[in-house]
């Protein structure tokens, strides 16, 4: 892809004291977020995908988090900077939004006080002029009758308003990138269509780059450009969003595809991943990680020390267990398009 | 041969307002929703949040009074029926519970929650009750060691199979899922999935799936039911709602579902703007002056939906 990169996270490795020793969520992940390109992590939870993010925004408690490679965001290294320097940054160029709108808001707040709060903080504006942009923020997220929300608090909204509203804060400053960590799952489904037209409207219109995190691979199939696969800390597969849902590789993507239940074709029966994902301090730091959920595929199948390498131009894939990997239950082939009609 | 039936069921709520807090109108919780369970079939009842779907299934097992209407279970009304005299009927219907982490006692062994409903309603004696135990945990997979185990050393998967254990222990043949994976991850989610079907052919099991799912509910039932405010807005086999949907909210409903397959993008778009359209247009159509859904009326021997 011949886009600017705007985020090119290095070598970044987030770990988590637990007792005396330090142990990495997100580990060794490298990727670039080019500009006006939606970028989705996926995978189950506690793969580091939520980690992975609020180390972009800084949001973890520094005495139990240890942060290590780089961030560079428009050519600075967001880790070398002091919490002055990126709170300029954050709120204004990186916006967040986050999963549950409705502890997300301050519920004392009018809505319009907390879209102007972030305006007070970044942009030197008057008090007409904040009322003024919120109100069209407001209008921008499709709340209807702006200038009566404005004066509104939380609780007197609906879950889907709410959620416009935490998009709303997220966008007051006109960010370069958002982080948008599940921010469907709370919601019904069609209020759930509603937000992810209003996301892709908002990119188109407004330029930004997203990075969308969920768990859901429909809405993944619906926003993104290029998809990440993390397992256990580590992307295993990285590629364009139709490879990842067409021409799966790596035995976590095609398991993954396998194992949701789909409104458009029916299955006789979901394929079950085995085990589950090991805590963190449990995590084998050596070989392939997912092994023990594929212990049907042998050990010398697997690379020692896997890297994430290039199979083919812009499509990544770790380890080489995918060249043997099967489904042992069944005929499945792992990607959607196989086999269904 | 009909193993339930809801007749008109109704679960208002006050709202009580202005000169001594008089009753001033109602929340219409459920409102006239009338459907059949047969036995051996999994009925599912869709819709968003507010629907009416879980109050309903609560309204069903007497969780929740009925204002007016008939729950026949084999026969017998159990909204008439007193306490002391509903106490056999509960045996029959146990219920699967939506969250895991908070629907056992952290502070109770496995051992207890699961033999709970046993001490309930049978005399056995420790060693029996013990072995009883046993037998369900190993059906839903666990090990017989759990049993002096605590719920939060348990993964959430597991801790859902021993919400189904304990609603097995009993026999029932009616279980209601109030949305029992939608707190679990994607692969665990397909476990307790494909074992609800297994157990379900071996016990003879009656389900009503209460989900808001479309994907699971696609999977997992036979019939489907859609509420929308309260009411059944379309009724039907689940091969008729998803591939020849009649009822505007139906529609709605299905063309939100994010399609799968990043090919059906433009097309998925297209299809939910033209729904959108018509829901516009036609709402008048499909719903009274007070925003009600018709009565559903039979359009085949199985598909019914709510028009005038």
């Amino acid at each position: 892809m011949a886009k600017q990169t705007l985020l090119e996270i290095e070598e970044l490795r987030v770990s988590f004291r637990i007792g005396d020793d330090y142990y990495a969520a997100v580990d060794d992940v490298s990727l670039a977020i080019g500009e006006n390109e939606v970028v989705a992590l996926v995978g189950e939870s506690g793969c580091g995908k939520s980690a992975l993010a609020l180390s972009i925004m800084g949001l973890h408690p520094p005495e139990k988090t240890k942060i290590e490679g780089r961030l560079h965001f428009k050519g600075t290294n967001l880790l070398s900077l002091s919490v002055a320097e990126l709170n300029r940054i954050r709120g204004k160029e990186i916006g967040m939004i986050f999963q549950d709108p409705l502890t997300a808001l301050n519920p004392l707040m009018t809505v319009g006080r907390q879209i102007e709060e972030s305006m007070d903080y970044h942009l030197r504006l008057s008090a007409a002029e904040k009322k003024k942009r919120t109100i069209v923020l407001l209008r921008k997220v499709g709340i209807p009758e702006p200038e009566k929300v404005y004066h509104r608090y939380p609780h007197e909204l609906s879950g889907g308003m709410r959620q416009r509203v935490v998009i709303a804060i997220a966008i007051a400053c006109e960010p370069a990138l958002l982080i948008a960590d599940e921010p469907t799952t709370a919601l019904d489904v069609t209020i759930q269509a509603q937000i992810i037209g209003l996301l892709k409207e908002l990119q188109r219109q407004m330029k930004t780059s997203i990075i969308l995190i969920t768990h859901d691979l429909g809405v993944v199939a619906e926003m993104a450009d290029r998809v990440a696969v993390m397992y256990a800390g580590e992307i295993v597969e990285l590629a364009d969003v139709d490879t990842i849902f067409h021409r799966p590789l790596h035995p976590y993507t095609r398991s993954l595809l396998q194992s949701i239940p789909s409104a458009q074709t029916k299955k006789e029966r979901l394929h079950v991943i085995q085990g589950i994902v090991p805590p963190l301090h449990k995590l084998p730091r050596r070989g392939c990680r997912f092994q023990p959920r594929i212990s049907w595929i042998g050990a010398d199948k697997h690379e020692s020390d896997p890297k994430l390498r290039e199979v083919e131009p812009g499509h990544w894939v770790r380890c080489t267990c995918y060249q043997h990997f099967y489904f042992p239950d069944d005929q499945t082939v792992g990607g959607i398009g196989y086999g269904a009609s | 041969m009909a193993l339930l039936n809801v007749n008109h069921l109704k679960v208002y709520y006050p709202v009580r307002g202005g000169f001594f807090r008089r009753v001033v109108d109602h929340v219409r919780a459920v409102d006239d929703v009338s459907f059949t369970l047969n036995k051996g079939e999994t009925y599912g009842l869709v819709g968003e949040s507010g629907c009416g779907k879980t109050t309903t299934g609560r309204a069903i097992i007497g969780l929740i009074r009925a204002t007016a209407g008939e729950v026949l279970f084999e026969g017998t009304d159990l909204t008439k029926l007193r306490r002391r005299e509903f106490h056999p009927y509960r045996k029959d219907i146990q219920m699967i519970f939506q969250d895991p982490y908070s629907s056992l006692n952290p502070r109770k062994r496995v051992l207890d929650i699961v033999a709970e409903p046993l001490r309930n309603f049978e005399r056995l004696s420790p060693q029996e009750e013990r072995q009883k135990v046993q037998y369900v945990l190993e059906r839903v997979g666990l090990s017989a060691e759990s049993i002096y185990k605590y719920p939060h050393e348990f993964s959430g998967g597991q801790r859902q199979r021993i919400g189904i254990a304990r609603a097995l222990t009993l026999n029932p043949k009616l279980i209601i899922a109030d949305e029992p994976v939608s707190a679990l991850d994607v692969s665990v989610q397909a476990q307790v999935l494909n074992f609800m079907k297994e157990i379900q052919q071996e016990y003879g099991l009656t389900y009503l799936f209460i989900s808001h799912d479309l994907g699971i509910i696609r999977h997992m039932c036979d019939r489907i039911g859609i509420m929308y405010r309260g009411r059944l807005v379309e009724e039907g086999t689940s091969e008729e709602i998803f591939t020849n949907p009649q009822h505007i909210y139906t529609k709605r409903l299905l063309s939100a579902i994010p399609n799968a397959d990043p090919r059906e993008r433009g097309r998925q778009e297209a299809l939910r703007r033209e729904v959108e359209k018509e829901y516009e247009q036609s709402y008048s159509r499909y719903f009274d002056a007070n925003g009600r859904a018709h009565p559903l009326k039979p359009i085949s021997p199985t598909h019914s939906v709510a028009i005038p």
